[in-house]
């Protein structure tokens, strides 16, 4: 059974989703970086490979994409890399990409190799779902792989109920309308979206994303959803790391106190 | 046929590949741009603005000294001679009446070369909407007069300042800042790139310039139909824009000039359907510069608006079927080109039209055919430049 089906049957409160780009700070830090995440207790990994044109992404995540392309990261070298993931990595991985370099790789390569590697699911933000649901939807099924879509607040109420009929895992609720990192705390008008979604009885469950990036933050995501997912503050704190291991151990830890 | 298919598709090319945040804003624009455009009220709004506005209809000039040399009859089509001085403008006046008609308060768009800023500020200037325009801090530096225009006409000018720090970047900005500002905004795309339904939308507003040869070609050579139509191709707006009523008439043949820059082989040029291959961005699917591991090349051309990594989808269809005929111009070869065409017909051109006079030296075509070239713009924006080149 995929590790995300079997994370949500266990734990349906305040699960915490970390995203981070792999290559960077430095182009060996992927695997580092995931098995101290798993360590200070977060429970899905999500891995962005990192693209020259992220439209979605803030300056947080564009900084650290274009940082680890130059550090020489590519899907391949990533792919390398995980080889030996699963001997250390037990939770849910998740991969979030823009749709290009895949499309480059091979779309059914590269479930192939993910499916071979033990990812469990795919967050691909560019990929809307008529597409997915022409194109790729058995791939992915073919190789075991739960597939996200995101939502925002102005997504409609019918557009909610489809993509939910068509998601496999959970749905990434993007918090407010706007790209990765742009603001902090939560607003009135944010948890009236969070209630009414939540008030959908959806049958995916829901992670909300942007703008998380604290204990308080995440506890006000998580009493509206079943959990929360972070990124440009992760990545914010492991730009500068002298530490790796230890410097995410207390991020994490301070999130999910 | 050529012809956008429901789901924005021209053959393999084209869709909407947007993230999420912005599906509400693309689908909001494909549900009701054709339904307004196709009204009486829009129409003759358009139409008036087009005549009174930008002077429309623009001449369609023989131009007898190159017609000469050149061994053909030459005509040029002076979208240099609208209002701001290029075929921009022709988009942005009739997405600024549909963002009226969607209710919209802001405007946004990206820009390369400063026109399509310069045509955005302008009809936002004119409809009382505020306005704002991202520029690639590279451009920025080398567009200055255009950046000076788009302020005094009261727009903000933003700089994007992250990968090449150009058209591309721009691009990119200006989508992030509509996934920001959903609501109220409406995103003024300057080419046929985009999701669908930008690329034919824009294609349609730069359609008047074909929809003008063929009646004024007509007045002056007895057919509407040329034998060659010629024009530059940076994302490809007014190339589309001659092409659009030519598309299904297989006797005139379709010529798109790119920017080779250095050379094709350099790895500074701009030559998209020689280099690219089929990729996904800003929101189609086309042909693309990008590398092995589908990262976007970082493009390179003399002029601002050519240095764009890919085409429209309607272009790279085209070039997939063989409909158009594409030729790579380099750098040096638009720039004499530019001089040529200001000392044989007193015409500066936009360094990015110079690219199409170029292609004539670069096709084969008959004694006396008859070849319309879109002059696109003209080259004020571009002093700087030529003066830096400096070979006349
Ligand atoms: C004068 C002129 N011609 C051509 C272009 C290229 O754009 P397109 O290919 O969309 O016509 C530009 C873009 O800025 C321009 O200013």
């Amino acid at each position: 059974m995929n590790r995300i089906h079997t994370l949500f049957q266990n734990k349906k409160e305040r699960v915490l989703s970390i995203y981070f780009t792999a290559g960077f700070p430095e182009l060996e830090d992927t695997l580092p970086v995931m098995q101290a995440i798993q360590n200070a207790g977060a429970d899905i990994i999500e891995i962005g490979v990192p693209y020259s044109d992220p439209i979605a992404d803030g300056p947080t995540i564009q900084d650290s994409n274009m940082i680890a392309l130059e550090n020489g990261m590519s899907l391949k070298k990533l792919f390398e890399q995980l080889n030996t993931m699963r001997e250390s990595i037990s939770i849910p991985v998740v991969i979030m990409g823009y749709l290009n370099p895949i499309i480059q790789y091979g779309m059914e390569a590269f479930c192939k190799k993910c499916q071979e590697l033990g990812i469990d699911g795919l967050i691909l933000p560019d990929l809307p779902v008529q597409q997915y649901l022409e194109e790729y939807q058995e791939l992915f099924e073919k190789y075991g792989l739960a597939n996200t879509f995101l939502i925002s607040p102005q997504t409609s109420e019918k557009r909610i109920l489809e993509i939910d009929q068509n998601s496999d895992g959970f749905i990434y609720m993007v918090s407010s309308h706007s790209i990765t990192g742009a603001k902090s705390g939560i607003s009135e008008e944010q948890i009236v979206y969070f209630k009414r979604v939540k008030d959908m009885n959806l049958k995916n469950p829901r992670l909300i994303g942007f703008g998380i990036s604290d204990s308080e933050t995440f506890t006000k995501a998580s009493t509206y959803s079943n959990g929360a997912i972070i990124g440009s503050a992760f990545i914010k704190v492991i730009k500068d790391s002298k530490n790796l291991a230890e410097d995410i151990k207390n991020y994490i830890q301070s999130v999910i106190q | 046929m050529i012809k956008v298919d429901e789901k924005g598709f021209y053959g393999k090319f084209g869709g909407a590949y947007i993230p999420e945040m912005l599906h509400p804003n693309i689908e909001e624009l494909r549900e009701n741009y054709e339904q307004i455009v196709a009204t009486d009220e829009f129409q003759k709004e358009f139409k008036s603005l087009l005549k009174d506005y930008v002077g429309r209809p623009t001449p369609l000039y023989f131009a007898e000294r190159m017609s000469q040399k050149y061994g053909a009859k030459i005509y040029f089509k002076r979208e240099d001679l609208c209002h701001t001085g290029a075929h921009k403008v022709n988009n942005t006046v009739g997405q600024i009446i549909l963002a009226k008609k969607l209710g919209k308060k802001r405007i946004i768009a990206e820009t390369g070369a400063g026109q399509h800023g310069v045509a955005t500020a302008t009809v936002c200037a004119l409809m009382g909407m505020d306005c704002t325009i991202y520029m690639g801090a590279l451009d920025i530096q080398r567009q200055r007069p255009n950046v000076e225009r788009m302020k005094i006409l009261g727009a903000k000018v933003v700089p994007a300042t992250s990968g090449s720090q150009t058209l591309k970047d721009a691009t990119n900005e200006a989508m992030r800042q509509w996934i920001n500002n959903p609501v109220d905004t409406h995103y003024i795309i300057g080419s046929v790139v985009g999701p669908h339904p930008y690329p034919e939308m824009v294609a349609r507003f730069q359609s008047v310039i074909s929809e003008e040869i063929k009646w004024q070609l007509k007045e002056k050579e007895g057919t509407e139909n040329p034998d060659l139509v010629i024009a530059c191709v940076g994302g490809g707006s007014n190339a589309a824009g001659t092409f659009y009523h030519y598309y299904n008439v297989p006797q005139v043949r379709l010529i798109a000039a790119e920017a080779a820059g250095l050379g094709i082989s350099s790895g500074k040029s701009a030559a998209t359907t020689v280099l690219g291959t089929p990729g996904v961005l800003h929101g189609s699917k086309t042909l693309l510069m990008q590398t092995e591991d589908g990262q976007v090349v970082e493009p390179h051309s003399i002029s601002a608006g050519l240095d764009y990594p890919g085409i429209g989808p309607v272009h790279a269809h085209l070039f997939d079927i063989g409909r158009a005929e594409f030729v790579a111009v380099e750098d040096e070869d638009a720039m004499k080109a530019g001089i040529e065409l200001s000392r044989m017909e007193g015409i500066i051109p936009a360094i990015e039209t110079a690219h199409a006079i170029h292609a004539l030296n670069m096709i084969e075509y008959r004694k006396d055919d008859i070849i319309v070239i879109n002059l696109s713009g003209r080259g004020d924006k571009d002093l700087d430049t030529y003066i830096k080149w400096g070979g006349y």
